[in-house]
């Protein structure tokens, strides 16, 4: 892997060199883009800002396009057979590639962490899935510490919080990488969230199913948002967007919600 | 153990929508921050935790020797061990001792095993009046209440309710001050530790080399406990026995500051055996009643086995989001909060607990302060997948209509190109549903989202027809 830990200059991207403009010709890696369902039909911008910033880093980007869901909600409500099929099905899709890069960290952790547990009486299959949790990561920490860059050369404007995602954070162990990469963001103001480690509420189907103690969890996250002073809440998980956004457009409250990838990709002079 | 988790999701509600209680549970913030600050002055926390849950795994995988050991030293003690398999086992046998004493009044330090098994309900069918002397459960007891939290079991009355139980039950007048009601409480408590013949405590830990019962607390009450009455039983749940005195140096480091964020306890009382010649105070007859309870049922299953590992401290419940909406009541089982929601189903039989394992997010951060870093997370996990296995066994499990989504799901997954089609009509379909933009209003069964927050509108194109735009450009 060290081949790959290139440090980008970041100046290179304020002024960059003539070196850096031209077209890569052989590209650093190739990266499949595991999209995650709730991106592809609800949050495609994140997925299309993730392949732009990979992309301008050199990267080569492919779509597996028989790719569908990971199997995660069958796996979190306890169905492991079917989640298993899912599972099989997307070591098959995945297996070959160089690396996996997904823009969340809740199924990035299905894959790197729970198909262990799936496939634990399956000596095979669990070969299988280790191989396949070893190249899979995270779109920020791919980036942070596959291609050890921080300063992806974005800018943008306004106060942005961060909420920090829970499997992301806990299940991946993943929290400086991204605080690294906002901070290196041209323009904006962090600002900072209280409580930004405390779950948003969503958990999945737990959302719908006890919709009284996700909202109450959620209306503590919407208060912490609200004094913030930000104006744009940034997560790495399409579920928190989801029900931050929810919260913040049923209440009225003027925050825009972003997808870590789409503040990445903007640049705005 | 009794369970009322059937009406969770209504008991869980109406906690949400509980304003005097959401403002009490405010306050389990502070014990977050208590904590943290607590192990951050401890810089070799984390080593200290590892070695801690080592001691753990070590302990309860060779339970059988240590709990012998432990026995053979209390008996060298001249103490006397009693073996309950499970809760009426254990009252049984207490009821026994007490009435061999011609007991009439007990006072009792605040023990979570003896609240597993009712005990209160038992000695008061046999005439005893237990007295509660920890001032959190001596509140509830006066308001015929369960505790709601391991650790403090009132925390869902304020000053206020106290106030009025107080004057309630206690007679004379409402006090308005924390520091009159605690007074009060403690005259009326101090004559009980007097006239008590038996004292009943659990236990924190029970050193198997040399027989001791290590109780933690601050109030003081235990240690007039252990030292007034002239018998001293203490329950212990099997997983509570270490090896060696040594171990204290580990647990009672790590304890205190996961519970509260002290150093240490106001109170560590060591109980080596009853009273010996010369010896000033100290109970005369020394009782240990070792339990299992379904406990044993948790060691079987190593996937499960390291719930056995807590110390109750209660860490998981003051940082657990879910605890610090609902608050203990709610969970329907003496054992609230994360750790309860793992170790209330196999004790008590899933079917009783179904909701539990499944009213978490799954973030994790009961783990992340857990002691001995129990795996909370994943052991729920396992426990929902035991849950729809049991489907497949007999007529429990989800019901049908999740069980036919998932297959549901499954299939529409296994099919790209059906799974594109769904989305791609369902996007099409949506159009009048959507207000401003958004859906307001799910049709069940994902209705209940709607019910305080707006569902985004699939995305009039989906990536995968982006990624096919972008490809041909």
């Amino acid at each position: 892997m060290a081949r790959y830990a290139i440090r980008f200059d970041a100046q290179a991207f304020q002024r960059p060199t003539p070196e850096t403009q031209e077209p890569v010709t052989e590209p650093l890696m190739k990266v499949s883009l595991f999209i995650t369902c709730l991106v592809d039909q609800f949050f495609p911008e994140a997925g299309v800002s993730a392949v732009s910033v990979l992309r301008r880093l050199g990267v080569e980007v492919e779509f597996p396009k028989d790719q569908t869901c990971c199997g995660q909600p069958a796996y979190n409500s306890g169905f492991h057979t079917e989640a298993r099929s899912l599972a099989e099905r997307f070591l098959s899709i995945f297996e070959s590639s160089e690396f996996v890069v997904a823009p969340s960290g809740s199924c990035a952790s299905m894959v790197r962490v729970f198909y262990r547990d799936l496939f634990r009486d399956d000596a095979a299959n669990l070969k299988r899935a280790e191989a396949l949790a070893a190249k899979t990561y995270e779109f920020g920490e791919f980036l942070v510490k596959v291609l050890g860059v921080e300063d992806v050369g974005a800018s943008s404007s306004g106060k942005v919080a961060l909420h920090q995602s829970c499997h992301l954070l806990r299940e991946l162990g993943v929290k400086d990488e991204t605080q690294r990469l906002l901070r290196a963001v041209r323009g904006i103001e962090l600002v900072e969230l209280e409580r930004a480690d405390v779950c948003c509420g969503f958990g999945g189907l737990f959302a719908m199913k006890y919709p009284q103690i996700s909202g109450g969890i959620l209306q503590e996250k919407l208060d912490c948002i609200a004094n913030s002073g930000a104006d744009v809440v940034v997560a790495c998980d399409a579920g928190c967007l989801m029900q931050i956004a929810g919260g913040l457009s049923r209440q009225g409250i003027e925050v825009r919600t972003m997808h870590i990838a789409e503040l990445l990709s903007k640049s705005e002079e | 153990m009794r369970v009322t988790t059937e009406s969770f999701l209504e008991n869980s509600t109406a906690a949400v929508r509980n304003r005097t209680l959401q403002s009490r549970l405010r306050v389990l913030n502070n014990f977050n921050v208590k904590r943290a600050t607590a192990f951050a002055d401890l810089p070799d926390g984390d080593a200290l935790r590892d070695r801690a849950r080592e001691i753990k795994e070590r302990t309860i995988a060779a339970l059988d020797r240590y709990l012998v050991q432990l026995e053979e030293s209390i008996t060298r003690l001249g103490g006397t061990v009693h073996w309950a398999r499970d809760g009426r086992e254990a009252c049984r046998i207490i009821l026994e001792i007490a009435r061999s004493h011609n007991v009439k009044q007990v006072v009792k330090s605040k023990s979570m095993a003896t609240e597993e098994i009712e005990l209160n309900e038992a000695f008061e069918a046999a005439g005893i009046e237990p007295v509660e002397t920890d001032l959190g459960e001596y509140i509830v007891q006066l308001a015929h209440e369960k505790p709601s939290h391991i650790l403090a079991p009132a925390i869902h009355k304020s000053k206020g309710d106290i106030s009025e139980l107080f004057a309630d039950r206690l007679g004379g007048e409402r006090l308005a001050e924390a520091e009159e009601l605690t007074k009060l409480a403690r005259e009326r408590l101090r004559s009980k530790f007097c006239s008590a013949e038996m004292a009943v405590t659990g236990a924190n830990f029970g050193v198997a080399e040399t027989g001791t019962i290590v109780l933690v607390e601050n109030e003081g009450n235990i240690r007039l406990s252990t030292t007034l009455p002239r018998v001293h039983v203490a329950l212990m749940g099997i997983e509570k026995v270490i090896p060696k005195l040594d171990d204290l140096a580990v647990f009672l480091k790590i304890l205190a500051r996961s519970a509260a964020g002290q150093k240490m306890s106001s109170y560590v009382s060591f109980i080596t055996g009853a009273r010996r010649a010369g010896e000033a105070d100290g109970a005369e007859e020394f009782h240990l009643v070792i339990m299992d309870n379904g406990r044993t049922t948790i060691l079987r299953d190593p996937e499960k086995r390291e719930s056995l590992y807590c110390l109750r401290c209660g860490a998981c419940l003051n940082i657990c989001p879910v605890y610090q909406k609902i608050g203990g009541h709610a969970y329907g089982s003496v054992y609230s909060g994360p750790i309860g929601s793992i170790i209330t189903p196999p004790m008590a039989g899933i079917e009783k607990a179904k909701d539990l394992p499944f009213a978490s997010s799954l973030c994790g951060a009961c783990r992340e302060v857990c002691p001995v870093r129990i795996n909370i997370p994943h052991v729920l996990l396992r426990l929902r997948n035991e849950w729809v296995e049991a489907a497949r066994d007999d007529r429990s499990g989800p019901p049908l209509i999740e069980r036919a989504g998932m297959k549901l799901w499954r299939f529409v997954m296994s099919h790209p190109v059906l799974y594109g089609i769904l989305f791609r009509t369902a996007a099409l379909l949506q159009g009048p549903l959507l207000d401003d933009g958004k859906l307001k209003r799910l049709p069940p069964p994902f209705d209940g989202w709607t019910e305080n927050r707006d569902f985004p509108p699939i995305a009039r194109k989906s990536f995968r027809e982006l990624w096919s735009e972008m490809e041909k450009s």
